[in-house]
Formats: C-alpha cells, structure tokens, sequence
C-alpha cells in the first residue's frame, strides 16, 4: 500500500549519482571552498560575493584567452568535513585546475594533504601560519591573507609609541580568536609588553563587561579584543558603559562600516589594524593600490549594496593571481603553482603588495596594514 | 564589592535574555508537553522582523513592536499547522521535538535568505547612558526586560488561572483524554499555545536585541541555553523556569569573574549538572509537582 | 525468497556487499570519501540507536563520546607514538570507561533531565576540547593515517572496507544481542521498567551497560573519523553531531538496528545530492527533513520493509 513511499531512496541515489556524473568539458574550471554557511560565514559571504563578481568580469572580457572561465563555489559549512568532501569533489569530479580557499584556518590545514597529494594548487584566503609554512612542506599551498602576526606586530609597534606596557587580551574561541591569542602571546616580550589578563569569551555570547572589569583590575593599560561579527560590537558597547579610560584595539577584523553604525557613539576611539580597502579614499593617490582598491569597492558596493571588507579583499586577490597565471601559462596547476610562486612581485592587490617567493608563499608583511582611529563615526588613518 | 555588585549585573543582563526565553518554552510545554527546539529560530525572528520594520520601513516603535509580534504569532500558527498537526496524534513525543529540530533548520534557511548573514540592531526601547548603581553600570535595556518579565509572569498566572480558557489549556496538559471527554478542542489548544509561544518568543528577540544584536544563526545557542535554564529551573513552573534562567546566567558571570573566563561555561554547567543530581525534578519544585506535571 | 530476508545474516551480508560494490564500481575519491564519512556516522548512530530503540534511553552527548574517541587516539598517536590500530582501540576503550561516570549519575534521571544531563556533558567536553585541546580552538593536525600490520591505509578504498566492516560486525553482534535473553529483557526495558523490576531485574545495572557500549561504539567512530581526515578542531564536536544522530536514528527508524545506517545514509547523501542546489540547499535541507520526519513517522526501514513485503507477496 504505500510502496511509492520505497521510490525516495533510489531517486536519492538516482539524482546523487546524477549530480556525480553530470559534467561539461568546454570552460577552465577552478574552484572555491567558502565558508558560506556555519559560524564563519561572516568570512566566507563577502569572498563569495567577490569571486561570483569577478568571475562574470572576466567571461564578460572575453574569458581566459577567449576560454570561458567557470568557478566552482562550494559551501564547507565551516566544517572540516564538509571541506575535505568539497576539495574531493573539485579535484576528482570537476577536474579543477586550481583552489581558492577555504576560508578558515582549520578548514584550510584538512584539505592541505588533499590537494597535496593531488597536486593541484591552493589559495588559501585564511590567516593562519601553519598554512604555509613550513614552505619546503607546502609546496602546493599558498595564501593571501596577511599573518596574523602582521596585524599584532602593527597594534604592539603603535602601543610602543605611545609607551603602552601592560596589556589586557579577550580573544573569542574560535580559530579566528585563538590564532589572534597566540600570535599576541608570542610577539608580547619581543615589544616588551606584558600581558596582565588573558580572557576569553565564546560565540554568540551577550555580555563581556565580567571580562572586560578584570583586564582592567589587573592593571591594563590597554585593552586588545580579537574577534569578528556581533562579539566585537558587544565588547564595544561594554567598554563605552563601563567608562573605562583604557583605550581598545580591536583586529583586523573590525574593517566594516556596519560595525560602526551598529555601535554608534560607543566605536568612537577604538583603534585598529586595517587592511587599506576599508581607508582606500583617505590613501594618497600616488598610492601603488589605490586604484584597484577603488575600483573593487565601487563595483561590490554597486553590485552588493554593501563593503566588501578585508575578506572579499582576500578572494579578489587570490582569484586574480589564478586569472593572471592562467592567462600567462594556460590551465596547468603545475606552471600555475610555478607562476604564482615566481612572478606575483611587486604586485599590488587588495591586501598589500605581494612578494611571493620560493620561501615565502604569503607575501605580506606587517607594512600591509594602516593603524586606523574611529573618529565621528568614520575611520581615520593614523600617523 | 564594586566588583562582585558589576559582575551580577552582568549575570542579571544574561539571565534575563535566558529567562525570556526559558519562558517561552514552558507556554508550549504546559499544554501540550512538547519541547519546541525551534524556539531559538523564534526569538531571531521577532529581532530580525523588528529591525525591518523599524529601520527599514522607519515604521513608530510600538507599531513595530505590534507588527512583530503578530509576524511571530503567526509562524507559530504556521508551524503548528503544518508540522505538528499532521503527526499529533500519532507520534511519540521524541519524533515531535526533531520535527521541531527540522523546523529549526528550515527556519534558520529562510531567515538566511530575506536578511543575509550581518548583525543587525537597533535601539534600546528608552534611550541614554547606562544607569550608575553603587558604582556598577546596568543597561537601561536590561531593567525593560526585568519589567517584560513580570509583566508575562502575570500574564502567565491570570491567564491559566483565571480565563476560562487558561483553564482549558491546563487540562490539556494535565490529562489529554479527560480533557477531550470534558468536552476541550484539544487540538484548539495546541494551537493557541503555538501561537503564544511564538508571539513571546518574538518579544524576546525584540527585548534582547538591543544589547546582544542579532544574526539568522543566533538561534541553536539560545535555545540550548533557554532548555537548559528550562529544565534546571523546573521545566513547567513559571517561576522555576526563569528563576532557572537568572541562576544560569548569574553562575556563568560569577564564574567568569572569579574563576576563569575560559571555563565559564564549562563551570556554569558543572555546577548546575551536580544539583540536578540532587533535585532531578528541577531546582525549584519537588518530584511530586513534577508528577503531577506528567513528565 | 521471503524467509532469505527475515535472516538477517543473509540481509546485512547483502548490504555490505551493495556498499562495497558501489565503492569499488564507481571507484571514484569524492563518492568513496561520502560513503567513508556515511560508514562512520552509521556507527555512531548504531550506538545511539542501541541506546534509544532498546534502553529507550536518550542522550545528546554523543558528540562528547565522539570527540573523546577522536582527540584521544590522535594524540596517542600523535605524541606518544602509539600504533594507530592500538590507540583507536585504546581510546575507545577509555572513552567508554569515562562513560561511566557520566552514566551512573545520569541514568538516574529520566526524559528530559536525563536529555539535558547528557547535553551538558556533551557540551563540556567540547568546551574543554577548545581550552585544553591540543592546537585549542584552531585544531591540529599531521595526525597519522591507519595502518593495519605494517601496511597504511592511505587509499580511500581500503577505508571504505575497513569503515563498513567494522560496522557490519558490531551491526551482527548487535542484532544477535537483540534477539537474546539480554535483549528481550532491554526490550521489556523499553515497554516498562516497574514490571521488570517486579521480576527482580537490576535495571541500572542494564542500562549502564547499554550506554557504555553506545559509548564505545561513538569513540570508536570517533577515532577513526581522526585517522581518516588528519586534522582535528573542536568545531566538529559540537552539539550538532548530536543532534544529526538523533535525526539519524529517528529517521532510519528506532524501533529497528537497521534504522541507523538507513538514517546515516540519508542523512550523509542529502547535502550532497543537494549540492546542484548551492545556496538554496540548507531552506531544501531543511524542508526535506521536516517532511521526511512527518512521512517516515516509524522510520525509512519500516517503510522499506513493506514495500518489500508488498512485492514479494506478488511472487508467491
């Protein structure tokens, strides 16, 4: 009587198998694993947003050298798992020449022996260190998100300046926050700063005052937050009400208009390390970026009604260093891996002025960031 | 003492966005024994909706405010009829919370798909600097949701103890087959007791999201702390249930002030988890109370 | 014809012959990878179905039970240079012995304290897992793959192999379980425990027992979704698995064994077969879900089984 009710699974299996075998040879495909969902879709929604844009771009200017150009966006979920099914499916059934992503840090460190062994070229568009290096290691791999480390070495030489000793840290637990924690940690001594309190906070949490109160006690001179989305706006909020005469650094990752709206009065004073694409109109103009920087955001702004921040600045590089080694030296991930290596020099993008070199498969340093104030409501470069 | 009166504050603020929605829970779960997991999805709702109808259409606060929780009433009413309606009689009630869980995720998608992935926020009901007690600060907001709070503690009460409806609506809980030989629409009831919990749950998201902001994922992390305050609190007394939420969030505060930032939860769960041991039925009423709540 | 399917001997053989096939027809990583990740969730749920269909038990710890398994055997593994194979056993081994602390306290409490005692439980060992893990919050990696006697699992399809067929054996074991004394007596467990405690039956002592060996079965699981992905963070380990479990379970069917791997399978296939759909995938996810649930209100295998029951009965 109710044998229709056996058809759902092999129609299951028929259109798995069918979204399996279903593929077209004529485009060059790369493809791109985003964090386009889960906890971390904060990251990977702008990238997305960046690669869908340029990617039309490109086919609308007559494609790779009059080849269409098809990227291939999955969503990881923000899960190892989900990414390691992702890079699978790219490598094996896409036939993919090269990989943007993914997104974070950890998703990034699963699919590494992956497209290792497969022998195809990642960009990564995650901070973390371990992603690159060692480099003899990975030889395959390479990413276009500053070091964290960049973003803490500008904050501790502003705070040399200013004679800022003693230093109270809330990181969030997410790898975003950790890697921030550890690289604060680690550089602290080399600037010689002491860190007096070393608070966390998770996810989605409401109120960081308790925090916030005990960095203060512990004699804070300054207060570092490391974290992206809601939380740092809480902590904002939390500062400005407790009134607490110390001055706040927030990351790299505090680069959005929004948050600014959203913490109203409360942002102003907060000081940051930004990439320059949220500064691009207050940059000279002889600046080397300042054109792509404005281009990139006037198009997303046009296209999204909304910044593409640091992290589609991520993607827009990544996805042009692949466009440009395809248009030089065709579809083959080993001379795409080998121009990336080679001649990304000197190369401005949205990030900073890439260096990459056989030791180096980053290419940025801590010059790659502007210290910025938030000052009535908007930003403001600092000296 | 400056300190300790600043940290539970703290813990107050938390608690009484716990409390909120702890009580939500417990509209549904007293008629009709059901936990809706999909609660956490309800309180994005009503902030999201808020947002759109006070910053985007630039529409009065109270007419928002009226707006959004009609908006929350109603998928209440939606979901009811379309997920719990068709399987109420049948199901055991473990099936009936993962349909919940399902609904929770459909719900998450579609809220992903008409406000994106940002924050949004919007301001407080009164404006203006946090209020100075004995040199610790309290957000104006927090003292709006401790009004909100008594003021559904008292909806609550009259309510079930004095409308005839009300009434109705506990027998239903109580003994459904009683209550349906007495002659009560029970599945009138369900329905109704979606609809209220949907519209409180709506005012909850409005009431929090001033101090916290909200975003399409914030649901899954409010509704594990709303069920977990639920059931330590007592899940089916009023006042266990948001006494549940303050204690949960004060406990976190204080251990994070005291303890260790890193491991406030952990602690805060600990601590709760050995009292249940002590008092399964719930911190705040007795094992017999919790029988005659048909567990 | 129809007796060849009540044995079930014969059926799982069956079914772990279809799945190996599929693997090794298609032959193709990315399907290879999905049935891998399918195999693993299937052990996990067979533990949780155990605990549900036959103690009639709920936990929504398993994910600490599964982290436990996961982060132990790496860092065996990893830091102390135990063989892989060993410290999968090891640490699933030790995982269920921690389960014991957490069940005789637990298991005094019913229906929803019980639900939120073992969602707590779950819910520290993932925040531990981010304080004190190694590589906290961000995970770590380079952890060894399995290897069997000398010989490295480094093909996806050997996993697949092992994946399924260590399920297939705790799957056998299981169901002989269920069909003995020891089972009757759980299935009585599940209908009423006043009676069974009128025939002098420690029903404690029985539910311990169920749940350390859904403990088990969840670590072991655990472990090897570690030596089979190399990197670990805490993200994985959240309530959700917990929660995907309960789907899995409920979905397949509690009141059967076969319903785990039935749900584990559904559940693991549909993002994929979804995949086409890019953004619009979690609103189907979801949808999907909730309709199937209201559906397959006693779970895919019953639904199966009468339609097989009603094809065959067009033979004879």
């Amino acid at each position: 009587m109710h044998t229709w009710r056996l058809l759902v699974l092999p129609i299951l299996f028929l259109l798995f198998m069918w979204s399996w075998g279903h593929t077209s040879k004529e485009p060059i495909k790369i493809g791109a694993i985003l964090s386009i969902t889960g906890p971390a879709s904060f990251i990977g929604e702008p990238e997305k947003n960046t690669i869908l844009m340029l990617a039309e771009q490109v086919n609308k200017g007559g494609g790779i050298n009059g080849r269409p150009l098809e990227v291939i966006i999955e969503d990881s979920k923000s899960e190892e798992t989900q990414a390691v099914i992702s890079a699978k499916k790219l490598i094996e059934k896409d036939k993919v020449v090269a990989i943007i992503g993914p997104s974070t840090t950890g998703e990034s460190m699963a699919i590494i022996p992956i497209v290792t062994q497969a022998k195809i070229p990642m960009i990564s568009l995650a901070a973390g260190t371990s992603i690159t290096e060692p480099v003899s290691e990975r030889y395959w791999i390479f990413k276009t998100a500053q070091y964290d480390r960049s973003a803490v070495e500008a904050i501790y030489k502003y705070m040399q300046k200013r004679g800022i000793k003693k230093v109270g840290i809330l990181t969030i637990t997410t790898g975003f926050g950790d890697q921030g924690r550890k690289a604060l940690l680690e550089l602290a001594p080399k600037f010689g700063i002491t860190i007096v309190a070393d608070e966390r906070y998770k996810p989605k949490d409401s109120d960081m005052t308790v925090q916030l109160l005990k960095a203060k006690n512990a004699g804070a001179e300054a207060i570092i937050n490391w974290s992206v989305g809601p939380e740092q706006i809480i902590v904002t909020k939390n500062w400005h009400a407790l009134k607490m005469g110390i001055p706040l650094f927030q990351s790299h990752g505090w680069g959005s208009k929004r948050n600014l709206q959203l913490a109203g009065p409360a942002a102003e004073g907060v000081i940051a390390p930004l990439g320059r694409i949220v500064v691009w109109d207050k940059l000279p103009d002889k600046h080397p970026q300042k054109k792509i920087l404005k281009e990139f955001e006037e198009s997303y702004l046009a296209r999204y009604k909304s910044e593409p921040g640091t992290f589609g600045g991520h993607a827009y590089d990544a996805f042009m260093m692949v466009v440009e080694a395809l248009k030089k030296v065709g579809p083959d991930p080993a001379k795409i891996r080998d121009y990336i290596e080679n001649n990304i020099k000197n190369w401005p993008g949205i990030s900073g002025i890439f260096n990459m070199s056989p030791k180096d498969h980053c290419g940025l340093d801590a010059s790659s960031f502007e210290m910025v104030i938030v000052k009535k409501g908007d930003w403001e470069i600092l000296p | 003492m400056e300190l300790f009166l600043q940290y539970f504050f703290s813990g107050l603020t938390v608690g009484a966005i716990y409390a909120l929605i702890a009580l939500s829970f417990n509209i549904i779960y007293n008629t009709t024994s059901i936990l809706n997991l999909a609660q956490g999805e309800f309180v994005v709702l009503g902030g999201l909706v808020m947002w759109f109808f006070l910053e985007k259409l630039k529409l009065p606060y109270g007419t928002s405010f009226l707006l959004s929780l009609s908006i929350g009433g109603l998928v209440g009413l939606a979901m009811e009829r379309l997920t719990i309606r068709p399987v109420l009689k049948t199901a055991d009630p473990l099936l009936l919370i993962l349909i919940t869980i399902a609904f929770s995720i459909l719900l998450r998608g579609v809220l992903m798909f008409l406000f994106g992935k940002e924050p949004y926020g919007y301001p407080p009901l009164s404006e203006g600097e946090p209020i100075v007690l004995w040199g610790a600060v309290l957000q104006r907001q927090v003292i709006w949701i401790f009004i909100f709070v008594i003021l559904i503690m008292i909806f609550l009460y009259v309510f079930f103890n004095q409308t005839m409806f009300g009434r109705a609506m506990k027998a239903c809980a109580i003994d459904r087959v009683s209550a349906k030989l007495m002659g009560i629409k029970t599945t009138q009831m369900v329905m109704v007791s979606f609809i209220l919990s949907g519209i409180f749950a709506s005012l909850a998201g409005i009431l929090i999201t001033p101090i916290t902001f909200v975003e399409y994922d914030k649901g899954p992390l409010l509704t594990i702390k709303g069920f977990t305050s639920a059931i330590l609190g007592g899940l089916g007394s009023n006042w266990g249930v948001m006494a549940g939420g303050f204690l949960l969030g004060i406990l976190e505060s204080l251990t994070a002030g005291y303890i260790h930032s890193g491991l406030k939860d952990v602690l805060a769960l600990l601590i709760l988890l050995t009292m249940l041991l002590f008092k399964p039925a719930g911190l705040f009423q007795t094992a017999e109370q919790a029988r005659l709540r048909k567990l | 014809m129809k007796k060849l399917f009540h044995n079930y001997y014969f059926s799982t053989l069956l079914f772990y012959l279809t799945i190996l096939l599929l693997g090794f027809i298609i032959k193709d990583p990315y399907v290879i990878t999905i049935l891998i990740f399918a195999g693993l969730n299937a052990l996990s749920a067979l533990g949780l179905s155990l605990l549900m269909g036959l103690a009639g038990q709920i936990s929504l710890g398993q994910n600490g039970f599964y982290g436990l398994g996961a982060y132990l055997s790496a860092i065996f593994a990893l830091n102390y240079q135990i063989p892989v194979s060993l410290a999968v056993l090891l640490s699933a081994l030790i995982s269920s012995f921690l389960a014991i602390f957490l069940a005789i306290p637990a298991l005094r409490l019913r229906g929803h304290y019980l639900a939120v005692a073992t969602l707590g439980f779950g819910e520290i060992v993932y925040l531990l897992l981010n304080e004190w893990g190694p590589g906290g919050p961000s995970g770590f990696g380079n952890i060894p793959k399995l290897s069997i006697g000398g010989l490295v699992l480094e093909d996806p399809l050997s996993y697949l192999v092992l994946t399924w067929t260590i399920f297939c054996l705790f799957f056998l074991l299981l169901q002989n379980l269920s069909r003995s004394t020891f089972g009757k007596t759980l299935h009585a467990l599940h209908s009423s425990e006043v009676a069974l405690r009128t025939l002098g039956i420690n029903i404690l002592s029985l539910k311990l027992k169920i749940f350390i060996f859904s403990a088990f079965l969840t670590a072991l699981s655990g472990a090897l979704y570690a030596h089979f992905i190399t990197f670990l963070s805490p993200a994985n380990f959240s309530v959700f698995y917990s929660v995907l479990l309960l789907m899995m379970v409920m979905l397949g069917g509690i009141h059967t064994l076969w319903g785990a791997p039935l749900g584990a399978l559904f559940i693991t296939l549909l993002p994929e077969v979804l995949r086409p759909f890019k953004e619009y995938d979690v609103l189907i996810y979801g949808f999907i879900l909730t309709i199937s649930l209201i559906f397959f209100r006693k779970g895919i295998f019953q639904a199966l089984e009468k339609g097989i029951k009603y094809v065959l009965s067009f033979r004879s």
